[in-house]
């Protein structure tokens, strides 16, 4: 099967599994009782945040990589791994509005958690921009690995940034020490997005990194012609 | 010593170095001529240590210290003068503190520029900011000196005394490489001539008893067939 | 090592000299610096916002944009002659490079804070004289970080278009945590509060500079080769 088939098919995996999620979220999963059923976005809004990182952090780590061994299949990657937390990104600033809008009242906030997210987000437009403008392949991933390795380092710094800073944002209620303090039923539920999510990251990921090594070949070809 | 093996080194769809290797000895001038677009340039910038070649090696004894390279541009700052520019470039070379206004004003002198050394860069005519730079290219006296296009620029007088003085440093044990598309220039200081097309050497011979009419016809049949 | 320093240190030396001569990038900066304080007092309402609430923050925007200006500078002018190419063939290491970039920007940089802060608190009516040192030492510790990440950064971009414009998109993300540390700290300080209450903040700033500042210095030899 080809590597663009197989994407598809992935991310029509993940669709289909993010819609049963929502089948379960909304029709099995308990109200929430404070939040009422604007909670219910949680389940995109987290695992897009969760995915929109750890995709600069693998940015980072193939940029590593790629400045010791040089080979072009890890810029490829990392290439595709950063258009996709790009797309993550947006994900997570829009729902976080349509979350905030009837829960803290206001469409935009300058909440910590939030500005970090925009902040991410520029980095990568910053990452994709540098990216567009250099012409020559060798010298544009290896720029690229290093602004992606910097942007990885930045991550921590951004959260330690966002827990010295008062917040607004709810606190952590998955991943912290004490254990996950939510009703079994929606941690599944979460879970299961969780699980959506990253077939997402691999389905898109796998096609976009298909259409860079189409556009490798083809430069190839075209020297092997010119 | 100047050694390189199976260099290659394209440029997206232009292949700049194909499969090029030869070794020169102490006291040999290499004379390399070719069209624009050859890949002489980025012959010269890979012995230079400037470009690091896709495939292949490159050995020069002393290393960095032991080249001395004149490129298209002076490599000069506009706003320094002519003596604190040799100055700058001759502590980057790692020439003794004590040493280096000797050297500075022995090698302006050699090029007849002791009259313009306290002149900034910027005032000097285009002949005359060609001496400076090779005046800056000789300032650590360089054992291997890599000459892109040297003539540029200079009037007629100027370039017979930069024969002369190439003939000098062959003489002394230098190892010279010079690359221009003009075989009429510098064929008389030649101990070997190589024809580059298309990033390929296509001859390397040692020029024997050859003069500039015999190399030039050579060079023209080299480039019309295939 | 002392070598390591010693060209630096030359490198370092022979950008002052030549800003020195020209001025341009210093006095814009400068320049700036009080064109810009002088926009937010009139930006403000002084009878709505009380002063205090507003200073570290105007400061602070002000020192890093003053900053990022003169940024641009310092491979800008390597670029005239391609110097930066000659740089890159002599045995100049590339550590020293940007050892030396990195001390002529802290130099530059240094400047505009020392002419900011006098008009700073002129135009502010703070007073300043009880927490100077503090203030001095939050100031040195802020710039430190954010100059190291721009000066790799800014010789990232010096082979693209628009490099002063990428730049400051792809710098912006890395100035959020100095930025936010130092506009913490100093407001504390101005308010009269201990330096201990600051302890996380500063932490923050200290563990920023050391993971940039060593993550620069390996990066940047990925950055500057052709």
């Amino acid at each position: 099967m080809s590597l663009v088939r197989r994407g598809r098919w992935i991310t029509l995996v993940a669709l289909v599994l993010l819609a049963g999620v929502y089948v379960r979220a909304l029709a099995f999963t308990p109200i929430e009782r404070l939040q009422g059923p604007a909670q219910k976005i949680f389940y995109l809004h987290v695992p897009a945040a969760i995915w929109t990182e750890a995709a600069m952090i693998l940015v980072g780590l193939a940029g590593i990589f790629f400045l010791f061994l040089g080979d072009p299949r890890l810029d490829r990657f990392a290439e595709a791994s950063a258009e996709v937390g790009t797309v993550f990104a947006t994900i997570v600033l829009t729902t976080g509005p349509i979350w905030g809008k009837p829960i803290w009242g206001t469409w935009w906030t300058w909440d910590a958690r939030l500005t970090s997210t925009l902040f991410l987000f520029f980095l990568y437009l910053g990452y994709l921009l540098v990216r567009g403008a250099v012409r020559d392949p060798g010298l544009r991933a290896r720029y690229a690995a290093v602004l992606g390795i910097c942007g990885m380092c930045l991550v921590p710094f951004i959260h330690l940034s966002v827990y010295l800073f008062r917040t607004l944002h709810p606190q952590p209620i998955i991943l912290k020490p004490s254990g996950p303090s939510l009703p079994d039923s929606m941690l599944v539920t979460w879970l299961f997005s969780l699980l959506a999510f990253t077939l997402l990251y691999v389905g898109f990921v796998t096609q976009r990194y298909a259409v860079s090594l189409a556009r490798d070949a083809r430069e190839t070809a075209a020297a092997q012609h010119g | 010593m100047l050694s390189i093996e199976g260099l290659r080194h394209v440029y997206g769809p232009v292949v700049a170095l194909d499969n090029v290797s030869f070794m020169l000895a102490p006291g040999q001038t290499l004379a390399i001529f070719g069209p624009n677009g050859a890949g002489k340039t980025t012959l010269v910038k890979v012995l230079a240590g400037l470009i690091r070649p896709q495939r292949g090696t490159v050995r020069v004894d002393g290393g960095r210290r032991a080249i001395g390279w004149i490129g298209h541009e002076s490599h000069l700052y506009d706003h320094l003068t002519v003596r604190e520019n040799l100055l700058f470039w001759a502590s980057l070379y790692g020439v003794p503190a004590a040493a280096r206004e000797a050297r500075a004003a022995g090698v302006a002198e050699r090029l007849g520029l002791t009259d313009r050394v306290e002149r900034p860069v910027w005032s000097l005519s285009r002949g005359l900011a060609q001496r400076a730079a090779i005046a800056r290219a000789l300032i650590h006296d360089p054992r291997v000196l890599l000459l892109d296009e040297p003539f540029t620029g200079l009037d007629l007088a100027a370039a017979a005394e930069l024969r002369v003085l190439l003939g000098e440093l062959r003489g002394a044990g230098r190892t010279l490489v010079l690359a221009t598309h003009n075989v009429d220039e510098g064929v008389e200081l030649a101990t070997h001539v190589a024809f580059q097309r298309r990033g390929r050497i296509v001859h390397f011979a040692p020029r024997g008893g050859r003069d500039a009419a015999q190399v030039a016809d050579a060079y023209r049949r080299a480039m019309s067939d295939g | 090592m002392a070598e390591l320093l010693r060209q630096a240190w030359a490198v370092a030396r022979k950008d002052l000299v030549l800003e020195l001569r020209t001025r341009t990038a210093l006095v814009s900066a400068v320049v700036f610096t009080a064109l810009v304080l002088t926009l937010f007092n009139f930006g403000r309402d002084p009878t709505a916002v009380p002063t205090l609430d507003l200073a570290p923050t105007v400061l602070w925007v002000t020192f890093t944009f003053a900053a990022m200006l003169t940024l641009n500078r310092a491979f800008q002018l390597e670029l005239e002659n391609q110097a930066l190419e000659g740089l890159l063939v002599s045995p100049l290491s590339r550590t020293s490079l940007y050892w030396g970039k990195l001390i002529a920007n802290l130099a530059f940089v240094a400047v505009v804070e020392a002419v900011g802060l006098p008009l700073f608190v002129l135009f502010f009516n703070v007073s300043v004289s009880r927490v100077l040192l503090p203030l001095v030492g939050v100031i040195a510790l802020a710039t430190l970080g954010f100059v190291a990440v721009g000066t790799l950064f800014s010789a990232l971009v010096i082979r693209t278009r628009f490099a002063e414009l990428l730049l400051l998109v792809i710098l912006l993300p890395f100035l959020l945590p100095p930025l936010i540390g130092a506009v913490q700290v100093t407001a504390r300080l101005l308010a009269g509060r201990p330096l201990s209450e600051s302890v996380g903040y500063l932490k923050l700033l200290a563990a920023y500079d050391i993971v940039f500042v060593s993550l620069a210095s390996f990066l940047f030899r990925f950055t500057v080769d052709e």
